[in-house]
């Protein structure tokens, strides 16, 4: 959303919901309408081609410290009444909660963000296929042994608008797109699978080459891996590996379950919880993120937030409701959904090394670059800070890549983690995903195998 | 309080209209899905209240097949207008070039439904199911000092569909799912535990008539308190001795995923040209039954107009049969197995689950544990997921305890357990008689989630990967 509060059709739509607020009833409208394209090629065809419309409101009543919420994915005059009648009679049903309330404008200034580009709404149907054949083409052009499961191409656009009874009025509209392709690599009866992927403000910017190298390395690299010996070890993370252990990180820093004691890290503010090569920052104002964005989920200014300073941990990230509890002031990190906002970061980045991730792995003499894991969801408890994932990647020797491994776990926690990070790496992706990758060497894992 | 079928809200003409414009560009195929979905949400934590929410979702997607590209545009608008000028953005999303006239007939209606709802959730007051949240929550707090936080949520949905479809199917279903989830927090010496339980199903409010929440409350509580005394899991291979009704998600993820039949056709399953062999020990006999009536995977016809099915895919051991769609098995020209799902109208179907289970066996459960003399007791499962090209598959455990010389011992800390999923059906060695269906749970893939349900009775794998962090 970009920060401007044009008078847009769906900005009258949330004025007109808000303007009908009673006297000591707060409320809170969100509308928005969007567009989509797929596309899918498969073996030289388009397998399918999507094309859709999407609308929707949310609102949220507060009324005598009670919360109630109601959505539609509809826009029609019918729904947006009975939106609103149903979002108060849920407040009734609430229960009592003294910090209830909406975000007040804090004055904080917005970094306007060019969250729209005019250049891929014109962009023409035919050659977003085209280019998604060409991935196709460039993939299996590269390795005999590469097949494609299929290469994609999407894009979306959303307008929205938002307002609430605090007088935060604002609008705005933002597009985005990217590329993939999946890869399998088939080897003496068994086969790997891997992917690549391009990001842009418009398909003009994407690196299909780069999408298609990617692609075919990742699944052919682990051909003929092995079960490897179970040990603990030193891990370099590869970058998109990385970016799923920050957003983890960053979920332990929620204020929220600060108050709610549902965090590692409460009362920890001040100390060092991480190694002191490591600084961790929120930073939804760098334009370079690929979430990048000018407002967060109540409507106020997202901004950066240094959460984590050579290792010593510096503050936790709110929303309004989370900082009234903990008797402080939103960081700007609510993010929406179906009903009340929730708090989260919304671009993390890391202080970087100096070193390239060729570097790092020059002066480890046993361990393993991890390429993927997998079961993130079910082997990390973000509470007890158990970490436990599937993995595959490389082994590491006397400072070189080795044979190929697969079907093993990492396993360590969150605090150990931390606390024994060696080195960040230089080597920057800026990922489609709400944190950047940057390769990462971790000390004494446990790596569990045969 | 009964439900009315979509058929009553829609008109038929105009659904024909709208698949004849769908094919006016020479496509051999259209299809209309229509659905209206209501549902309410209400969440607990922190001792309150925090949120009733409500909501609805009502739209169209058309699906428009010519050759082997599919066209897919929906709407919210399900006026005639509306349907057909998505019908037409359809249409040209696969158009071909070509043309010709075309029309629809459609055959008797089928309405078939699995529910058998006898307490449509919307007709009960929002302040019972708010009490609920309240219930559980003084139970799980109630049983010891050390539970610090608890959460809790309830759900309900009612889904009315509607698809038809050139060749002239006309189906409709309603399906009606209540959920329940209750997790909790306990704080001891050695950090913070978790306890989670869930119970859903496909039916009304009556769900609650045979199931207490603060016994499920409880359950979720003694979980995470027992949790706090845990010691490391170990790491590297051993045997995994899995509790009855936990563990179905190895199957799903083992093989479930690489028998579909979407994956099969591109070659990205490890199952592929295998039926007709043995892919797993004989004790095994794998079935998908989408006509479970109350599981959480259970429907009356699938997302694209095909009355469910109970299809058995590995009979003691060997590999019988895939699951399909429509497109899979129209270009097989074969019978689809009522397999075809999407999470909504803003979705294209493809190839699911429903509800995936292994039979009973004939050990006593008991045997098996005593036949252990070292290992892990697996007793609550968490989610997994599979690389079906490969066949690796991890799945979490949430709750696990030592085994040693035949005896239940020690709780270990979380973690996830990594296998290869041919490997692990050979390797299942005991399988006991005490079938159970596991939690409901949503499955993802390609970025959409739909409920499955799955179950098996307690079973032995002789060698699983376990990833803790003691010796």
């Amino acid at each position: 959303m970009s920060g401007s509060s044009l008078d847009s059709e769906l900005q009258l739509v949330a004025d007109r919901i808000v303007a009908q607020a009673k006297k000591g009833e707060q409320i809170e409208a969100y509308v928005s309408r969007g567009q989509e394209t797929e596309v899918r090629v498969y073996e030289g065809n388009v397998e399918h081609f999507v094309s859709a419309q999407s609308q929707g409101i949310n609102v949220r009543v507060i009324s005598n410290g009670r919360t109630g919420t109601s959505y539609a994915g509809t826009l029609d005059e019918s729904a947006l009444a009975e939106v609103l009648a149903e979002a108060r009679e849920n407040a009734e049903l609430g229960s009592v909660d003294e910090w209830a309330g909406l975000a007040e404008p804090d004055g904080v200034a917005v970094v306007e963000q060019e969250l729209w580009n005019e250049k891929l709404e014109s962009y023409p149907t035919a050659r977003k296929i085209e280019l998604t054949k060409e991935l196709e083409r460039l993939t299996l052009g590269i390795d005999p042994r590469v097949r494609i499961d299929s290469a994609d191409y999407s894009d979306a656009s959303i307008e929205s608008a938002f307002a609430t009874t605090k007088g935060i009025r604002v609008s705005g509209r933002e597009n985005g797109c990217y590329t993939s392709v999946s890869t399998l690599a088939d080897d003496n009866g068994e086969t790997q699978t891997g992917w690549g992927f391009a990001v842009g403000k418009y398909p003009d910017e994407f690196d299909l080459s780069k999408a298609a190298r990617d692609g075919v390395e990742r699944a052919t690299r682990l051909l003929g891996a092995v079960k490897p010996a179970t040990k603990r070890t030193t891990v370099v993370l590869d970058p998109f590996v990385t970016a799923s252990f920050l957003s983890i990180i960053g979920s332990t820093l929620n204020g929220e379950a600060v108050s709610k004691g549902r965090s590692i890290f409460a009362n920890r503010l001040g100390e060092a919880v991480a190694s002191p090569v490591f600084t961790l920052i929120d930073d939804p104002t760098d334009s370079r993120a690929y979430s990048a964005t000018d407002i967060d989920g109540e409507g106020l200014a997202a901004r950066r937030n240094v959460l984590m300073q050579d290792g010593v941990l510096q503050m936790f990230i709110h929303s309004s409701y989370s900082a009234r509890r903990a008797q402080t002031v939103s960081t700007g990190n609510a993010i929406r959904g179906s009903g009340t906002p929730g708090v989260g970061c919304l671009a993390l980045q890391v202080g970087l090394g100096t070193k390239s991730q060729q570097e790092l792995i020059a002066d480890i003499d046993d361990g393993v670059l991890i390429q993927s894991v997998q079961g993130i969801h079910s082997g990390v408890n973000a509470i007890s800070g158990d970490f436990s994932t599937g993995a595959s990647g490389l082994m590491i020797r006397n400072g070189a890549t080795a044979e190929p491994v697969r079907e093993f776990t990492i396993a360590s926690t969150l605090q150990r983690m931390l606390l024994d990070i060696v080195a960040v790496g230089a080597d920057i992706d800026w990922l489609p995903m709400s944190s950047v990758g940057v390769s990462l060497v971790i000390n004494d894992i446990t790596m569990s195998g045969v | 309080m009964t439900i009315t079928d979509l058929s009553h809200e829609i008109d038929a003409s105009i659904l024909a209209k709208a698949l004849i414009a769908g094919r006016a560009t020479g496509a051999d195929f259209a299809e209309i899905y229509i659905e209206d979905k209501r549902s309410t949400s209400a969440g607990l934590d922190d001792g309150k209240v925090e949120q009733v929410t409500s909501g609805r979702d009502r739209g169209a997607g058309i699906r428009v097949i010519a050759g082997d590209t599919t066209g897919f545009a929906h709407t919210a608008d399900l006026s005639e207008s509306g349907l057909l000028a998505a019908a037409a953005a359809a249409a040209a999303a696969a158009s071909q070039g070509g043309g010709g006239v075309n029309t629809v007939a459609f055959a008797p209606m089928t309405r078939q439904s699995v529910n058998s709802v006898r307490i449509v959730p919307s007709s009960v007051a929002k302040s019972r199911k708010v009490e609920l949240l309240m219930q559980a929550n003084d139970a799980a707090r109630s049983i010891d000092g050390a539970i610090v936080q608890v959460s809790a949520g309830y759900a309900d949905s009612m889904k009315r569909i509607l698809v038809a479809n050139s060749d002239g199917v006309f189906a409709t279903d309603e399906q009606v799912r209540t959920i329940f989830r209750i997790s909790a927090v306990a704080n001891g010496d050695s950090g913070m535990q978790t306890g989670y339980e869930s119970l859903g199903h496909t039916m009304g409010f009556e769900m609650f008539d045979d199931n207490d929440v603060a016994e499920l409350a409880i359950r979720a509580a003694r979980q995470a308190i027992v949790k706090l005394r845990a010691r490391p899991a170990p790491s590297g291979a051993v045997p995994v001795v899995i509790k009855c009704g936990s563990g179905g998600v190895l199957f799903h993820e083992a093989c479930g995923h690489g028998l579909e039949a979407d994956l099969v056709a591109k070659g990205a399953s490890v199952y592929k040209d295998r039926r007709g062999e043995l892919v797993a020990s004989p004790l095994v006999t794998l079935v998908d039954d989408g006509t479970m009536t109350a599981e959480w995977g259970a429907i009356g016809i699938d997302d694209e107009g095909h009355v469910s099915k109970r299809n058995v895919l590995i009979e003691n051991g060997v590999l019988t049969e895939y699951m399909w769609d429509y497109i899979r098995a129209r270009n097989e020209n074969r019978p689809q197995t009522g397999n075809g799902r999407r999470q909504s109208y803003s979705h294209l179907p493809m190839v699911r689950m429903t509800n995936t289970f292994v039979l009973n066996g004939t050990q006593d459960p008991e045997d098996i544990i005593k036949n252990t003399p070292s290992g892990v007791y697996v007793a609550k499962l968490g989610g997994g997921s599979v690389d079906t090209a490969s066949g690796d598959f991890v799945f979490g455990m949430t709750e696990a305890y030592l085994i040693e010389n035949g005896e239940i011992t020690e709780p270990l800390r979380e973690g996830n357990l990594i296998g290869n999923g041919p490997q692990v059906l050979q390797d299942i060695d005991l399988l006991g008689n005490d079938f159970a269906m596991g939690g409901p749970g949503t499955c993802g893939k390609d970025g959409q989630g739909v409920p499955v349900g799955d179950g098996q009775p307690t079973l032995r794998v002789k060698s699983l990967t376990i990833g803790g962090t003691a010796a």
